[in-house]
């Protein structure tokens, strides 16, 4: 599931680094640039509403996610098609369970998984590329190779062995998401901090006697945010896919509990009974707040990106 | 070269070995054992079991013995739950399945994904370059487990024309829907990797050196341009074959293709520990075996590499 292309990111690393800051701020610039890519901008907006939808939606349910109604239950083929005079705005599944609601729990649970997941990768993999890059030698031969190692390991398999193992919950399985998550983060940040670390500031700041520590946290972190910001952005739907893939197989979330796969699998085995709306709506929040994360996420490497100015 | 090859087996075989022993440690952790039921066993013909099966030795000698097992007779054990299978006959009868369908796949993704990239970038703004760009960013957000429905959808109950799931050997009608559910993101990111790569080397100096000497066009893009042009593709095939595998499984369920995704899935459901080891510890070898295979290949075509 590789949709980012590490090669451009990794380039674009490159270009951010040798840029030196004239007159006015690159932020400044940059957020101009954002601001005028129509397509960013329309995915934002459309990204909004799914949060807005997820945030506030339950306001206008007239059921709850795991209440039942039972005059539909069980005839959900012929009853439970969306209809605003029953309340069910989006249908019912076959027990009768509202899929409004049912869809919000789920938009909840997916973004849920798809911001822990990349804010792990955020802190772990920043710290841990910026620590490898910096030290450099020995140290760094070792962090990397270690990194290599576990991206050779098919981790949707120890993924799904851990979730069995320790028992299916929501904390295990942002744990295992986070896990896997960083690790090709901490490649991008570490190629970055290579170029930087040569730089005079960071020169200076070694002269006067700052920690190691201290340079790292200090001077090479704040200079990697524009790669880490569109990589994190690009992260998300990565994990919102990782969690939908183990959620269609049955092993993520628990009922009641429910995200985007869990329904998209639902509704996928029983559209053959005719209950199209159960695939339709989960699938069509899904594709759409995929593609406004993508969307955003290259509008950001755009604009960040001095290349293209 | 061949200590290019050495160097490499000598970080693959230790990563496969810790894989086992991880696998297998996550594996002893798991509470309860295979002789775990409602009725407990009298304590003594317990204790005769775990003797037979060597359950009560220390735990350093039944991973010495699990790898010992695998390495000298490709041995995975018995299956916890069915007692009258091993792991090796588990996998023995779905992997041939997996096997065919996904190599079709992982073909046609390759060669329709460089095909509709490389024509794209030869054809730059025409509408041949938009549609391959759109059908690209489209399939981003298709992956397996949303493709198999719409096709089952669209194929199956709206016109009837392909069997919803099953699996026969004999009649690729079966083969169809599974080989384009599972290859068709990969196909996209070849497509969009082949068709950026392609216009940057298009864009280079040797490209106008060949064309000014007056080459034929298609002599440029077939000798000079494509080998260039491949090179980052090669290296996502890497991650693009491990991330197949893994959809295999949802491949294996949606359609009941009855593969190793379908063992997996049941395994981890019946909590039958041997079967998700084997199946994880057989992903992993081939995993990085391929990727062993990958970086040869990208050795060998990138005259950059020296090994």
């Amino acid at each position: 599931m590789t949709m980012i292309e590490h090669n451009k990111i990794e380039g674009m690393a490159a270009r951010m680094a040798a840029e030196e800051v004239k007159g006015r701020s690159p932020w400044a610039d940059a957020r101009k640039r954002f601001f005028k890519n129509k397509a960013a901008m329309v995915a934002l907006f459309v990204l909004l509403l799914v949060i807005a939808f997820a945030a506030f939606g339950n306001l206008f349910a007239t059921w709850t996610y795991d209440s039942i109604d039972f005059s539909v239950m069980g005839s959900a083929a012929t009853q439970g098609a969306p209809s605003i005079a029953n309340g069910h705005y989006f249908g019912t599944d076959d027990l009768g369970r509202d899929l409004f609601a049912r869809t919000i729990q789920g938009t909840r649970i997916s973004l849920m998984v798809g911001i822990v997941g990349a804010s792990v990768a955020v802190i772990v993999g920043t710290l841990y590329g910026a620590t490898s890059g910096y030290i450099g030698g020995r140290t760094d031969a070792i962090m990397m190779r270690t990194v290599d190692i576990l991206l050779s390991i098919p981790y949707m398999f120890v993924l799904i062995l851990l979730l069995v193992i320790f028992g299916r919950s929501l904390s295990m399985l942002f744990l295992g998401i986070g896990l896997i998550s960083w690790l090709e983060m901490s490649r991008i940040v570490r190629g970055q901090t290579l170029t930087l670390k040569n730089r005079e500031f960071i020169e200076a700041a070694r002269a006067t006697g700052v920690p190691t520590w201290k340079i790292i946290i200090r001077h090479i972190v704040p200079n990697l945010l524009g790669v880490v910001a569109v990589y994190a952005t690009l992260l998300v739907p990565l994990m919102i896919l990782t969690e939908s893939f183990i959620s269609f197989l049955g092993l993520g979330v628990q009922e009641p509990l429910t995200s985007w796969g869990a329904l998209i699998s639902e509704g996928s085995g029983t559209m053959r009974y005719g209950t199209i709306w159960q695939l339709a709506f989960p699938l069509g929040f899904f594709v759409v707040t995929l593609f406004a994360f993508f969307f955003i996420g290259d509008g950001l490497r755009d604009a960040l990106d001095p290349r293209d100015r | 070269m061949f200590g290019f090859i050495l160097r490499r087996l000598a970080v693959a075989i230790p990563t496969l070995l810790l894989l086992i022993i991880f696998s297998f440690l996550l594996m002893h952790a798991a509470p309860g054992g295979p002789f775990t039921q409602e009725r407990a066993l009298p304590p003594q013909v317990l204790a005769n079991l775990e003797a037979k099966y060597g359950l009560d030795d220390p735990l350093w000698r039944k991973i010495v013995d699990y790898v010992w097992g695998i390495v000298r007779h490709f041995d995975f054990g018995p299956s916890f739950v069915y007692p009258d299978r091993t792991v090796n006959q588990i996998i023995a009868a779905g992997f041939p399945i997996t096997l065919t369908y996904g190599l079709l796949s992982f073909i046609l993704a390759v060669v329709v994904g460089v095909t509709l990239g490389a024509a794209a970038a030869i054809r730059q703004n025409t509408w041949l370059d938009y549609l391959a760009v759109g059908v690209s960013i489209g399939a981003q957000v298709l992956p397996n487990f949303v493709m198999a429905p719409i096709l089952v959808l669209v194929f199956t109950l709206i016109l009837g024309w392909l069997p919803g799931g099953g699996w026969s050997f004999q009649n690729p009608d079966y083969w169809i829907m599974p080989v384009i559910a599972l290859g068709t993101s990969y196909m996209a990111s070849i497509a969009r990797i082949t068709r950026s790569s392609m216009l940057e080397v298009l864009s280079s100096n040797h490209i106008r050196t060949a064309k000014a000497k007056g080459l034929p066009a298609r002599k440029i893009i077939m000798r000079h341009a494509l080998k260039p042009a491949l090179l980052p593709v090669i290296s996502y095939l890497g991650p693009a074959f491990v991330s197949m595998i893994t959809g295999s499984v949802v491949i294996d369920m949606y359609f009941s293709t009855g593969g190793i995704g379908k063992s997996f899935v049941d395994s981890a459901l019946n909590r039958d520990y041997a079967v998700m080891m084997g199946v994880t510890i057989l992903v992993g070898a081939l995993t990085i075996l391929f990727s062993l295979v990958v970086d040869i290949l990208y050795a060998w075509i990138d005259p950059k590499i020296r090994y």
